[in-house]
């Protein structure tokens, strides 16, 4: 972790992210980030084996409502706002590549 | 300017009318808004026919509610059928939500007159509202100085006197810090104590909805509107809404008060000398005020720097040009939402997506997440210790009073500084309250932070309320 990030990771993430990013934009964040991650360098030298994460404030358990039918959003006036719609559904552009 | 508390009072009574309150609020809205970029849109329409709802229920004999006819002002990030909702962001730009968010449902039961959207960092990330997409936010005290961030517009707009109240969210200071910044009560409820039912996700487990106002009693009134359970939010707390305006005017008699070392720790010397006063203040009022040092705070902003980009790189991720917002096309679909994502997003959204995106990948997790989240233990147990000796703590909102347009924008880590004393509060999910006391540099004002255990709200008001009489100010 003291050397914390490469360009490479950089272009790795944003990719993960479906981010493009300029030359410029790849200096500059593995720069900013690598600073981040540098600070957070002060949490790794601590032993925390013992201890249990915390990824929520409460003890969440599952909430469940009563199995009833109720209204919900109007389906025209969601896809109203959608950038694109077709018969009833969000529609985008093709997802498989042409037959072989 | 008359507090909302006068205002419904007024209109309920017959003394004045929703009509003319929400009246005078567009013309101070006219007044600056060019100027200082609160508003991202008013919805004048909307406002004037719920304000003559109001008046002609009052008409009718009608106990309209705890909020009648008071105009209120609502971060962009909270959704509002037919009213567009941007976040400030590019991305979400015309969009018009099919649906209320839960506050937005219990104000307009309250008798509040939804005035319009508020402007913030894009995606509620940031602590300046510098990284809008549509221009920043002026600080009315000093226009030369941001107001603060992220719900930078919302405590704008209290401060410019536009509106007697707003709402804002706070994710890791969002509230707290500008409204230490233009001079207001910023309150971040226990988390769960308000629905997140239709606020936009940043950080799910950390994000949680409050109140502006000039007046502590105004805070309460305002809160306890919109507090208790929601079916809609399966995180929100299983009780109604607690009894908070009751409990303005307790006082701090016999509470036991922690002035915390890392909570002054690196603040300016203005800062520190206006903790050193409130704590005299809470003395006086009969306190008893002790020294702590609480050594985990200084790991939160390490830890929240990790948690809350985590948690917004997938939350996040439904900005995908499919179902809402703006679309950049392109012949795949993985090339439309790249295009779109790229297009969308600004510097520091970016910016976040890719720390948490690498916080959460293989080989990274165990040591910068699965880290963080121990950390996250370790703040709440120290939270919880610090809870057997005392009732409440005190330190700073923010190491310095408002700063300069530009000053932090080119070095993110010195902009995620301005977090370090608000941060704690929200890894442990509990209450704190920011409160106005005193004056600092150049006259502006310095927010000093009260800090309670989970559903603690009216001892955190009680507490605000005795640094309000003591700073004179009603």
């Amino acid at each position: 972790m003291s050397s914390p990030l490469r360009r490479e990771d950089v272009a790795h993430v944003a990719k993960l992210a479906r981010l493009t990013l300029t030359d410029e934009e790849l200096d500059r964040f593995t720069h900013q980030l690598g600073q981040i991650l540098e600070h957070a360098n002060d949490m790794s030298s601590l032993n925390l084996a013992d201890v249990v994460p915390t990824a929520h404030p409460f003890d969440l358990i599952n909430v469940v409502r009563d199995d009833l039918v109720r209204p919900s959003l109007d389906r025209d006036a969601v896809l109203a706002m959608a950038p694109d719609a077709q018969d009833g559904r969000f529609a985008v552009p093709r997802i498989m590549g042409e037959a072989p | 300017m008359k507090t909302a508390q006068q205002i419904a009072h007024e209109v309920q009574s017959g003394a004045t009318t929703a009509v003319a309150e929400l009246g005078r609020a567009l013309d101070a809205v006219r007044d600056r808004n060019e100027e200082l970029n609160v508003f991202l849109y008013v919805d004048e329409a909307g406002a004037t026919s719920a304000a003559h709802a109001i008046d002609e229920r009052v008409a009718r004999g009608e106990v309209v509610g705890p909020l009648a006819g008071v105009p209120i002002a609502l971060k962009d990030n909270l959704c509002q059928t037919g009213v567009p909702t941007t976040c400030s962001s590019k991305i979400l730009e015309g969009w018009r939500p099919p649906y209320n968010a839960t506050v937005i449902d219990r104000l307009l039961a309250a008798g509040a007159v939804p005035v319009g959207k508020t402007n913030l960092d894009e995606f509620a990330m940031g602590s300046s509202t510098e990284n809008s997409a549509f221009g920043p936010t002026r600080n009315p005290l000093d226009p030369s100085r941001v107001p603060g961030g992220s719900s930078g517009g919302s405590a704008a707009a209290v401060a410019a006197d536009m509106t007697p109240i707003s709402l804002g969210s706070d994710t890791g200071g969002s509230i707290r810090q500008p409204a230490a910044l233009c001079g207001l009560i910023g309150m971040k409820p226990t988390y769960g104590l308000v629905s997140r039912y239709g606020l936009i996700a940043f950080a799910s487990s950390l994000d949680q909805i409050g109140p502006f106002s000039k007046t502590v009693m105004d805070s309460a009134i305002l809160l306890e509107a919109i507090a208790g359970h929601d079916p809609m939010d399966s995180t929100s707390l299983p009780e109604p809404a607690p009894s908070l305006v009751a409990h303005v005017n307790d006082g701090v008699a016999g509470q036991r008060v922690g002035l915390v070392r890392e909570l002054v720790e690196g603040a300016d010397a203005d800062v520190v000398a206006a903790v050193e006063q409130a704590r005299r203040a809470l003395e006086d009022a009969g306190a008893t005020v002790v020294e702590l040092s609480i050594p985990e705070f200084r790991l939160g902003l390490s830890a929240y720097y990790l948690i809350a980009p985590a948690e917004a790189s997938s939350n996040l991720a439904r900005f995908d040009g499919v179902r809402y917002g703006n679309r950049i096309d392109a012949d795949d679909v993985t090339a439309m939402m790249e295009a779109t994502r790229t297009a969308g997003f600004g510097a520091e959204v970016k910016r976040r997506i890719m720390l948490g995106t690498y916080a959460l990948s293989a080989g990274y997790f165990d040591a910068y997440y699965g880290q963080a989240l121990k950390v996250r233990t370790q703040m709440i147990q120290a939270f919880h210790r610090a809870y057997q000796q005392v009732d409440l703590l005190l330190g700073a909102t923010t190491p310095s009073v408002a700063f300069k347009f530009g000053s932090k924008t080119s070095d993110p880590m010195a902009m995620y500084l301005s977090d370090v004393f608000t941060i704690p509060t929200n890894l442990a999910g509990e209450a704190a309250v920011s409160v106005p006391f005193g004056t600092g540099e150049a006259g502006l004002p310095v927010g000093v932070q009260l800090l309670g255990p989970g559903r603690s709200e009216a001892r955190l008001f009680a507490a605000a309320r005795v640094l309000e009489i003591a700073d004179g100010r009603s």
